[in-house]
């Protein structure tokens, strides 16, 4: 977690290469600040990090297996592993980062937690550790995911969170994302902000991927126990704004015999007008605090995303993963709506395993690209598919 | 920058700032809408550079930068608008709006026509100090732009100071922690904020903007500093408007106690 990499680590000025950065208003510059100044000391401190590790195994359920499917395998003609992040408590990797972040919150003595969400993961994985410390929750999600998330946002009512609905723009997630901010910007000193991805101003894209890289930690002694060595040829994570990646990757950044590929939601097609394929469509420019590769018009307004995933529905990428596109340390891909879903039902069918339609998007691009027989290939399986049956159920083709 | 710095010359006379989104309510009533504030005796124009995305208002000044958008409302349009009045405009002008917009554009490009145009100041809010300071002090100096940062009731004294030398004009006092938005009476916190940054002997004046609405608020927030400023109040006057021209000016002067 505290381990520094070089050149894809974040610079001591908040940027990775060209992007990142702090772009935020003097509203938020305590807040931010305060972060900034303490987070490191609080990450590398040994009871920190003692209470951290301890609840990702006792309560989080971590170890997460790596899983070589073999029926997978032999359709795909590699060695396909699985990091089954879907068996993770609350069903996707989204936990990792707020187990550590509320653990983070507390040190600072704040007691009211935000949180914004678009499919609903991010938002329970909040709510959870909320219950867990006794702390006040609010959620923001955008009024359109409330209605197409209805399972998700009953979870965080249960577990005894505020949810808010956002009502501007397209009422998603970079609308939750904005609720957010004006609600720090509003209650400053209580209250901390759990940023659910590798996004926003600097620390936030430091820290998530810091929580998320317990991720690739495991695959390297994991691998080593099934493979005797401790790297893969090449791990493969579906790209929103892109915490499981950066997880997965975390770890092998600096070494050049691990290829990394990334797969972005391409929703109906890239050119359709309905997609959410950043790298493909996006230009540097500056949203919720950083600078990064982002959908917008040529006049500098955002231009709304859309995939059949709600997680992948956001029209900007982390900082890190703009850098890693622009230096070409990953590879990046995109698959549609309909690719996605086949590989859902195809990994439901050989595996018994119902994925994420999020995480379906990294299995969808094994049936597109070229592997030896012996490469061994790790794909981040982000999270379950429970929430989305009824995403499922209308597409139908199964 | 000239104007800007004129217009804080005689530092006994209480300045009124007025935002409005370009482009709102109708796409071409930008130039109409300076002309009615500079008609009504507001001594400064803020013209708001309409965001998808914009973070640090509330829901008035989102609600009146959708509508700007949806009416077609670009940056190079607004540059058009400002610069085709700017003859007749005789108060300082100044650009506010978050910084993906002008970075499409391009910074420099921006600048220029911003000086072409006429314009004395710019408010982004969300460009850092650091790299104003990096990258576009010179820039913003050649073509005589003043930029104006925030400051809010958590920034510390020695950032307050920090601010103040960087500043070539007035520092824009945000009046409590909150987006932007009307709403009632400043609070006794409020008021100690007031006094406490206005015994810094900083060397820039200072304007109090988030909260301010009417007569009442504007005499208030003046006691403490060289000037006020409203956004929110005065886009529901645009908004409820059904005579432009008239409606600003009866408003302005209301606000003004003249």
């Amino acid at each position: 977690m505290i381990d520094q990499n070089t050149d894809y680590n974040v610079a001591p000025n908040g940027f990775y290469g060209h992007f990142g950065g702090s772009y935020i208003p003097e509203m938020l510059y305590p807040n931010v600040e305060e972060l900034r100044q303490n987070y490191m000391e609080i990450l590398s401190d040994k009871s920190f990090q003692d209470s951290f590790y301890k609840l990702l195994k006792d309560y989080v359920g971590r170890p997460t297996p790596l899983y070589l499917a073999e029926r997978l395998s032999e359709r795909i003609g590699a060695k396909i592993y699985l990091k089954r992040e879907d068996l993770s408590h609350t069903g996707a990797h989204k936990i990792n980062n707020t187990i550590g972040q509320i653990l983070l919150a507390r040190r600072l003595g704040k007691t009211r937690i935000i949180a914004e969400t678009g499919a609903g993961q991010h938002g329970v994985a909040t709510a959870t550790v909320c219950a867990l410390m006794g702390m006040e929750c609010t959620v923001y999600m955008g009024s359109l995911d409330i209605s197409r998330q209805r399972p998700n946002v009953e979870r965080m009512k249960i577990l005894g969170a505020e949810v808010r609905a956002a009502e501007s723009g397209n009422k998603t997630l970079k609308d939750a994302t904005n609720e957010a901010m004006r609600h720090w910007i509003n209650n400053p000193v209580d209250t901390h902000y759990i940023i659910g991805s590798v996004v926003g101003p600097h620390p936030y894209p430091d820290m998530v991927a810091r929580f998320q890289s317990v991720i690739s930690e495991e695959m390297k002694w994991q691998l080593m126990e099934s493979e005797d060595r401790d790297y893969p040829d090449t791990i493969v994570a579906c790209l929103g704004g892109g915490s499981n990646a950066a997880g997965a990757f975390y770890h092998y950044f600096d070494d050049a015999r691990v290829k990394l590929i990334t797969v972005e939601a391409s929703g109906k097609g890239v050119d359709s007008g309905y997609s959410a394929a950043t790298t493909a469509l996006g230009k540097p420019g500056i949203l919720h605090g950083s600078k990064t590769l982002l959908m917008q018009t040529d006049d500098g307004q955002v231009v709304e995303p859309y995939s059949i995933s709600a997680g992948l529905d956001y029209p900007g990428i982390g900082p890190l993963h703009a850098h890693l596109h622009e230096s070409g340390r990953a590879s990046f891909h995109n698959v549609t709506d309909n690719e996605a879903m086949q590989a859902c039902i195809t990994l439901s069918r050989l595996e018994g395993i119902i994925p994420a339609i999020e995480s379906a998007h990294a299995l969808a691009i094994l049936e597109k690209l070229e592997f030896s027989k012996e490469e061994v290939v790790v794909v981040n399986l982000s999270g379950r598919g429970d929430k989305d049956l009824e995403t499922i159920i209308n597409w139908g083709g199964y | 920058m000239n104007k800007l710095l004129n217009a804080f010359e005689d530092r006994s006379e209480k300045l009124l700032s007025i935002y409005f989104s370009a482009g709102y309510p109708e796409l071409d009533d930008t130039g109409k809408i300076m002309m009615a504030l500079q008609a009504g005796g507001a001594d400064m124009i803020e013209v708001g550079i309409p965001f998808s995305d914009p973070v640090a208002d509330g829901p008035t000044i989102q609600n009146s930068n959708k509508i700007a958008l949806d009416n077609g409302i670009t940056l190079k349009k607004i540059l058009a608008q400002v610069a085709e009045v700017q003859k007749k405009i005789r108060i300082p002008v100044i650009l506010m709006g978050y910084l993906n917009p002008i970075y499409q554009y391009g910074m420099e490009k921006f600048c220029l026509y911003c000086q072409k145009a006429g314009v004395s100041g710019l408010i982004i809010p969300d460009l850092p100090v650091q790299e104003y300071k990096n990258e576009y002090e010179s820039l913003f100096q050649k073509h005589h732009l003043a930029n104006i940062f925030l400051i809010t009731p958590q920034t510390s004294e020695a950032r307050i100071r920090e601010i103040d030398r960087l500043s070539n004009s007035f520092i824009y006092m945000v009046s409590s922690a909150s987006t932007t938005g009307a709403r009632k009476g400043l609070s006794t916190d409020q008021i100690d904020y007031f006094k406490r940054v206005g015994g810094m002997n900083l060397k820039s004046p200072l304007m109090i903007g988030f909260g301010i609405s009417d007569h009442q608020s504007f005499t208030l927030a003046t006691k403490y500093a060289d000037g006020a400023i409203i956004g929110s109040a005065f886009i529901n006057v645009l908004k409820n408007s059904d005579n432009l021209e008239e409606n600003i000016v009866a408003y302005v002067r209301s606000v003004k106690g003249n």
